[in-house]
């Protein structure tokens, strides 16, 4: 090219030291590269073409994917809404519109000087501390009038983020109720000399005996999945912790980030000396990014204290260290082979499956995924002894299990159960009265009523990753759904047709009910699309995307017919509304110029 | 002779170019067996301007003006079964290539900034019809019943169709007679 | 007796290689399922969904899915047919698919899908997505309206071609094809009319610039014979280097 040097190259290439120049880092160069200037500058994807040795369009393809990197100019300060039904419940949507009329802004745009963007984003995981929101990727809680007031202020007069209110980032843990893994007393290392004891071998096995099963959502048998990893052909094998967090009222794992994050290593550690594994990583969510440098400091305490590293505790061989990856806005990242495609710097789409990540994962060698809380968990299993952690828990749900509690209750927060434990048990512990519905496990997971309240948490009734938001009878659960459905139509990667189109179509039909033209036609369209959801579906995201809307029908099917225009068929849109551009551009106002609404 | 009492069919053309009805027209000496069998109420071919009761009614053309919007609804409210006829019907066809671009824009550029023109004015007599922010096909703002698609479909396989519905049975065109194009 | 093994296919034995999908074994035998982003020379995809079977009471893509003695595949079956239908009427609906005045029509997989499954109408409601044409390269057309994101282009230009013309960006309803140049114009990039890329579109995405409409209505590759007849036709083979279709 020519040779002037390119004006990005001096802060490009500590980035690109610091990340090996290598393209499977890509994602965690373009999300630094993107802190100099606020989006990644064309120019700035001139220099990295050429260092990475990839071509531009993957480079782009990579960007447009993860929802917090931009292309182009998006505001000096970008600041997003966490739009979970839960911030909604406390008044965010008024809270940016607020903001918005202060700074002069429409909602998902940036102000014409560049100063400012204002959007929502996909629940951040402060339920229990909200509304939330992000401000260049750094978490403000408990917005009130007065803090987006003040922020409004701050913005206005470009006063750095390092220099506003530290209390407005305050998150706290708000731990309600412990168990087994909340009340732990095992120091560092504990764990793991457990573990050396039992011999490499056994490790597995051990897991295998415990029931343990994991705590991210599918719950799949922690030990046969280690136990499949070390058995792979190839010996280069890798530990993935999924800290991605995604689904919607789930913040859990973030609490065993801060406080617990040791144990979380720890679970990592024994997993790599079981399967064979020398290298780790920590996917953690990018909406967690403030936890990064206090994650950072655990692991450099702990390779000081020969906990990570090579040789550890000086075994000769058992060497292990772990670097943490950031996720950049993408829910679907939190399903195992999409998170991989992202740890490689790809687009975050889920492979075909088989192969599956434990003989076939990070660079198709055998990796062991797993969530944050189920290696906490097989820390303390190894710890405790197999047959003691049986006896927590139900026969087919062992252990404890960390709830996420969020919504109508004076008492949101972390609260650990032995699995088995029923809703009603948990409503009372956090206060909920008046109590109509519960969502467990997210808007992937089941909406319950009050007559299911003695229903109990675990795999063999109400699976959950940990998400639990209460309703009460003060709330439009139909707006509940929309607000689901609006989710996984965001949150969809796009790679295959039925989910891609369907969530789409999905919330057209909610919006059209909202707006009041919704039919009966309507909702067995829905019933149509979930059965092509079901079959045909590439992963887990289409494949729950209508329970929202199946579950809501089914214990609050009123929510629904009482918004229906008629119950037999309305037009896709508003037919009088359709003219209004006409009627502006000619001027008429007179009787021909409208639509009468039809009567059928 | 037949005592049977005959079907009433309606039809019409809305944002269409009529070829779908001379598509119609183009079963030739069989429009004598139809009418053994059917009698046409509103349609082009008969002059009847406003719709009755009908068995069947057969519209051209998707929906781009308010007008259209109250024709549609006309036969939607007099025949038990509407059939949507032809690729504009179905999709919203040719006039829809409009509806990525701004109908105000539209309207600007051939009434007001037009090279040539002359002391431009967007047409606003009370008797025209509004045209509609975006085409649309049928079925997205009445149930339409059974669809037969082609631009235009051939008179074989209209011919198809019909007989098929006349004679009680679910249409099925086949490869040859089923075509977008 | 022979030793090869099989596996069935709607009552039929079907013999395959190991290593073949069930998708690859079944074409070779001249069993047709329906499909779009497969392509013979490429590894399978696995995105659009229309080769999906039954097996055991469970659906996969038959494209992905290696082939095993003792499968029982049903992919011919009203449940199957219907999700294929819908799913071709959710393209539809996607984009901009104006056949009338299509240069790819009657040699386009997408609409001989729908004439295969006797798709009537889209069913859904149009999004009517704003999407660019890209007119900037001397030779060739690009029409976004029609993309149904198979990624084929994509897979030929960096697999056979060795050139990485063609990327996906976006996610979920705003996925969209995008070319390598710092100016997203295809003029910019490397293309040339001889690659894989340009053969390999099943719909009228990227196209020869003068040569619109030269095959008579009648002659077209669907006029003659369904889709489904020519299942041969796309039975795996080695890729062949430049190869015109």
């Amino acid at each position: 090219m020519d040779s002037e040097v390119n004006p990005h190259a001096a802060y490009l290439d500590r980035i690109l030291d610091r990340y090996g120049c290598a393209a499977t880092n890509l994602l965690q160069i373009l999300r630094e590269a993107q802190e100099q200037n606020g989006y990644i500058h064309p120019d700035a994807i001139d220099y990295l073409i050429v260092k990475l040795r990839i071509p531009r369009a993957r480079i782009e393809g990579v960007a447009s994917f993860y929802s917090f990197l931009h292309l182009k100019p998006h505001g000096e300060f970008r600041v997003l809404f966490s739009d979970n039904i839960t911030d909604r419940m406390l008044g965010s949507i008024e809270l940016m519109h607020k903001m918005c009329r202060q700074l002069w802004v429409e909602p998902g745009k940036m102000s014409e000087d560049g100063l400012v963007s204002i959007g929502t984003t996909s629940c951040t995981g402060m339920c229990d501390q909200g509304p939330a929101m992000l401000v260049n990727g750094r978490t403000i809680t408990r917005l009130t009038h007065q803090r987006v007031q003040e922020i409004g202020q701050l913005i206005r007069n470009r006063t750095p983020l390092a220099d506003w209110p530290a209390d407005f980032f305050r998150v706290h843990d708000n731990i309600r109720r412990k168990g087994l893994l909340l009340d732990n007393k095992l120091a560092p290392g504990d764990a793991l000399c457990a573990a050396l004891v039992l011999g490499t071998q056994n490790i597995a096995e051990t897991i295998k005996t415990s029931g343990l099963r994991g705590r991210g959502g599918a719950g799949f048998p922690t030990g046969l999945k280690w136990e499949a990893c070390r058995n792979a052909a190839d010996t280069n094998r890798h530990v993935v912790c999924n800290a991605d967090e995604g689904e919607p009222g789930t913040f859990k794992d973030r609490v065993l980030l801060t406080s617990h994050a040791d144990l979380v290593f720890e679970g990592m550690t024994l997993c790599a000396l079981a399967v064979g594994a020398q290298q780790g990583f920590l996917y953690l969510r990018g909406e967690y990014r403030y936890l990064l440098e206090p994650l950072q400091a655990v692991l450099q305490r702990r390779r000081e204290a020969k906990l990570l590293g090579k040789n550890i505790l000086g075994h000769a061989g058992f060497d292990f260290d772990i670097a943490i990856h950031l996720g950049a806005g993408a829910y679907i990242c939190g399903e195992e082979s999409a998170l991989i495609e992202s740890l490689e710097g790809e687009r975050g789409v889920p492979r075909n499956r088989p192969p599956f990540p434990v003989t076939h994962g990070y660079l198709q060698q055998p990796t062991a995924l797993d969530n944050v809380e189920t290696f906490c968990q097989a820390a303390l299993a190894i710890h405790m002894g197999a047959e003691s952690y049986r006896a927590i828990g139900t026969a087919k749900s062992t252990g404890s299990k960390l709830i996420s509690v969020s919504g109508d209750c004076p008492r949101p927060g972390i609260y650990e159960y032995p699995f088995g434990v029923t809703v009603r048990e948990v409503l009372q512990d956090c206060g909920a009265v008046n109590t109509r519905a519960v969502q467990i496990s997210g808007p992937s997971g089941i909406c319950v009523s009050v007559h299911e309240f003695n229903r109990k948490l675990g795999f063999e009734d109400l699976p959950t990753a940990g998400a639990f938001m209460v309703f009460d009878d003060s709330r439009d659960m139909f707006e509940v759904a929309r607000n689901f459905v609006h989710f996984f139509a965001h949150e969809s990667c796009g790679f295959c047709t039925p989910c891609r189109v369907g969530t789409s179509m999905l919330k057209q039909t909610m919006d059209k009910i909202a707006e009041g033209h919704g039919t009966k036609h309507d909702l067995s369209e829905v019933e149509n699309l979930d059965h092509v959801l079901q079959t045909g579906s590439h992963c887990g995201l289409g494949r729950t995307a209508c329970n929202p809307i199946l579950h809501t029908l089914k214990h609050f099917r009123p929510a629904y017919e009482t918004r229906l225009k008629s119950l037999d068929f309305e037009p896709a849109f508003d037919l009088d509304g359709a003219l209004a551009r006409a009627r502006q551009m000619t001027g008429r106002d007179d009787a021909g110029a409208h639509i009468e609404a039809e009567k059928s | 002779m037949s005592e049977k009492k005959k079907l009433r069919i309606a039809t019409t053309s809305l944002a269409g170019c009529f070829g779908c009805h001379m598509s119609i027209l183009d079963i030739d000496e069989r429009i004598l067996t139809l009418l053994e069998l059917v009698e046409f109420d509103r349609s082009p071919l008969t002059d009847i301007k406003h719709c009755g009761p009908c068995d069947i009614g057969i519209i051209e053309g998707g929906i781009c003006n308010g007008e259209n919007v109250h024709v549609l609804h006309e036969f939607r409210k007099n025949c038990k079964i509407l059939i949507a006829l032809g690729s504009c019907a179905i999709t919203g066809g040719l006039p829809a290539q409009r509806n990525h671009l701004d109908l105000g824009d539209c309207l600007t550029e051939v009434y007001l900034t037009e090279p040539g023109l002359a002391h431009g004015h967007i047409p606003n007599d009370p008797e025209l019809p509004l045209p509609l922010d975006k085409v649309h096909p049928l079925h997205e703002v009445v149930k339409i019943d059974y669809f037969i698609p082609g631009c235009p479909p051939s008179a074989d396989a209209i011919w198809k169709f019909l007989t098929d519905l006349i004679a009680g049975k679910t249409p099925e065109l086949g490869h040859g007679l089923i075509k977008y194009d | 007796m022979n030793d090869t093994p099989t596996f069935q296919l709607d009552g039929a034995s079907v013999p395959f290689e190991p290593g073949q999908t069930v998708m690859q074994a079944a074409l070779s035998a001249g069993h047709y399922i329906p499909h779009l982003c497969y392509h013979p020379e490429f590894k399978p995809h696995g995105s659009c969904k229309l080769c999906t079977v039954k097996v055991g009471g469970r659906t996969a893509a038959s494209c992905t899915m290696p082939a095993e003695t003792g499968l029982e595949v049903e992919s011919d079956i009203d449940e199957i047919n219907a999700l294929r239908r819908t799913l071709v009427q959710m393209l539809f609906a996607e984009g901009n698919h104006f056949c009338p005045s299509c240069e790819k029509s009657g040699n386009c997989m997408l609409q001989a899908l729908g004439y295969d499954l006797e798709v009537h109408t889209a069913g859904f409601r149009h999004l009517y997505p704003d999407r660019p044409l890209d007119a900037s390269h001397p030779d060739i057309l690009l029409d976004f309206n029609r993309c149904i994101l198979c990624e084929l282009c994509v897979r030929a230009s960096s697999e056979v071609d060795g050139k990485n013309v063609f990327a996906l960006a976006g996610r979920g309803i705003t996925k969209h094809l995008i070319v390598n140049a710092k100016s997203g114009l295809l003029a910019d990039t490397d293309i040339e009319l001889a690659d894989k890329a340009m053969q390999v579109c099943p719909v009228g995405v990227i196209l020869k610039k003068r040569v619109g409409f030269s095959v008579p209505i009648g002659e077209r590759r669907y006029d003659k014979r369904p889709i489904s007849e020519q299942a041969l036709d796309d039975a795996p083979r080695a890729p062949a280097g430049a190869r015109h279709e």
